[in-house]
């Protein structure tokens, strides 16, 4: 007998989770760079919420809609200043259910 | 917006933010507490298990209305490798008590309630406003906040950061370092709803009862990490963390790690047919007694994640941040009630009374163990449980080889891994770091 177990990808996971996108004022921003540290570059790996992706010009970039503010790239690259990171206003940014 | 001063403001309505505004509130505190989220757990992620002894100490009939899934009466401890587990249950019916030791919870019910229990005791709870930075005076102390609402500085005696384990405001003003990759674990969770006779089945409980496992060793792929599975009354919380650092080297995927646990063959049959509900994600404080900061300064404490107390040997982490808020809770009421201004010196009661609690006592004792685990985790995570895994099934199979030999075996199996010197400094380390 094979038992099923629901496999999501991570975009059909965040769709899960409850949202107040705070429109055109995203709480993190990856700064212009030429080329990223070996940290900017784990977290199109180690987002948990796949926020950050490499563009073809080999440059991180992020769209922070999904974030689950874990705050691991701050601890990663705030830093050495590649991201800027704050929280989103009042009220916005991921509302959990269940936390 | 809000013209008075307060004799406190909390920033954040976690667990220590909570026990340390409801400590002081009851106590009749003029007291502000302020939360980013929607809602009081909005923000918050925890596995969850929550100990009864540090709630009691704050509100003693807790039972009566808090919202607790189920009391545990059975912990499996379960060594990884890819097709197998080998482990150790523990399951009395001792822990069927009238006031049960310890509880699953679901943090944004639960913070909700507790929050309530905070306004009741007379605190001002303002949701939706993050706190952008600390005021200081001339001097350097801290005399209040600036969020991101209208208005100026809202004034305190002393601001308590329960701001938790990703807090800005007190890295930013220089209070204390950021966390380091090796000292954060990132976990991820995910919530899988089930009938609650289902849970009841697959995990031979009764009523209320419930059951916590908690598995390491090649889930995590040689990081230092853990994974975990706490039944509630009608789902399971199900996670895996691993540190940051180790995250970082590896470019493992947290959700990936999260997906192979679930498909791995002893937790499959426990979750399977269920609906998830909820994605999460969060930072652990793992650094331990050595990653502790200044706990205190001119007008300002720090509590709970943000003051990194959280004992990862143990899994202990809410227990710790309630604890230390009350203290802060408490000190900061002896000091006030004194008439004394909320300076550096006077706040060290903080400390002192922190000290003396289980708190800083337990992450004393575990102080080596976060390095141990870190430098070591190929071998802890990946080389024993397998070994483990081997030694079990050698033992078990019955398949004509005389039992000396199987024992040669086994021991010849575990030399070859880590040589007899590995195998007896691994051992010694272990004994000294846990002793």
């Amino acid at each position: 007998m094979t038992i099923a177990v629901a496999e999501l990808r991570v975009e059909d996971k965040l769709f899960l989770n409850r949202y107040l996108v705070d429109a055109g004022g995203p709480h993190i921003k990856v700064r212009p760079h030429e080329k990223p540290s070996p940290n900017l570059i784990a977290l199109t790996r180690v987002c948990p919420a796949k926020c950050y992706e490499l563009n073809d010009k080999g440059q991180v970039e992020i769209t922070a809609d999904g974030c689950m503010e874990c705050g691991t790239c701050r601890v990663l690259c705030e830093a050495s200043g590649e991201i800027e990171w704050n929280y989103p206003r009042g009220g916005f940014g991921v509302l959990f259910k269940f936390g | 917006m809000i013209e008075e001063k307060f004799d406190a403001i909390v920033i954040g309505a976690g667990m220590s933010g909570n026990a340390a505004a409801y400590t002081m509130a009851s106590r009749g505190m003029k007291v502000l507490q302020l939360e980013r989220g929607e809602y009081p757990g909005s923000k918050n992620v925890q596995g969850a298990i929550m100990y009864a002894d540090m709630l009691e100490k704050i509100i003693p009939d807790f039972r009566e209305d808090a919202p607790l899934e189920r009391h545990a009466v059975e912990q499996r401890f379960w060594m990884m490798d890819d097709t197998s587990h080998t482990g150790m249950h523990y399951r009395s019916d001792d822990f069927n008590e009238a006031m049960p030791n310890r509880y699953t919870i679901i943090r944004a019910q639960f913070d909700k309630w507790f929050s309530r229990k905070v306004r009741e005791a007379g605190a001002t709870v303002l949701c939706e406003t993050t706190v952008t930075e600390l005021a200081h005076d001339t001097k350097g102390k801290v005399i209040g906040v600036r969020t991101d609402r209208a208005g100026d500085v809202i004034f305190a005696d002393v601001v308590v950061l329960a701001e938790g384990v990703n807090g800005l405001l007190g890295t930013r003003a220089g209070l204390r370092e950021m966390p380091k990759p090796e000292t954060v674990a990132l976990a991820v969770k995910e919530m899988h709803f089930l009938p609650e006779e289902v849970i009841g089945e697959r995990f031979g409980l009764k009523g209320n009862e419930g059951c916590v496992i908690e598995a390491a060793g090649t889930i995590s792929r040689g990081m230092t990490g853990l994974a975990f599975l706490y039944t509630n009354r009608e789902s399971i919380s199900l996670g895996i963390g691993c540190l940051v650092s180790d995250f970082a080297s590896t470019t493992e995927s947290p959700y990936a790690l999260l997906d192979a646990f679930k498909r791995h063959p002893s937790v499959r049959p426990l979750i399977a047919g269920s609906e998830v509900k909820e994605y999460t994600a969060h930072l652990i404080p793992e650094g331990g007694y050595k990653a502790i900061p200044q706990l205190f300064g001119d007008g300002w404490v720090v509590v709970g994640d943000a003051a990194q107390l959280n004992n990862a040997v143990h899994r202990e982490g809410s227990n710790l941040a309630m604890t230390s808020g009350r203290i802060a809770g408490e000190a900061i009421f002896q000091i006030n009630s004194r008439g004394d201004p909320m300076t550096k010196e006077n706040l060290a009661l903080y400390k002192t009374m922190l000290d003396n609690s289980f708190v800083v006592k337990d992450l004393m004792k575990y102080k080596d163990m976060p390095v141990l685990l870190h430098t070591h985790s190929r071998h802890f995570f990946m080389t024993y449980p397998q070994l483990m895994s081997l030694a079990a099934q050698n033992f078990m199979r019955v398949d004509g080889t005389p039992k000396i030999e199987k024992e040669k075996a086994t021991t010849a199996a575990f030399i070859k891994a880590r040589s007899r010197w590995g195998l007896v400094s691994d051992a010694v380390r272990l004994a000294f770091a846990w002793r």
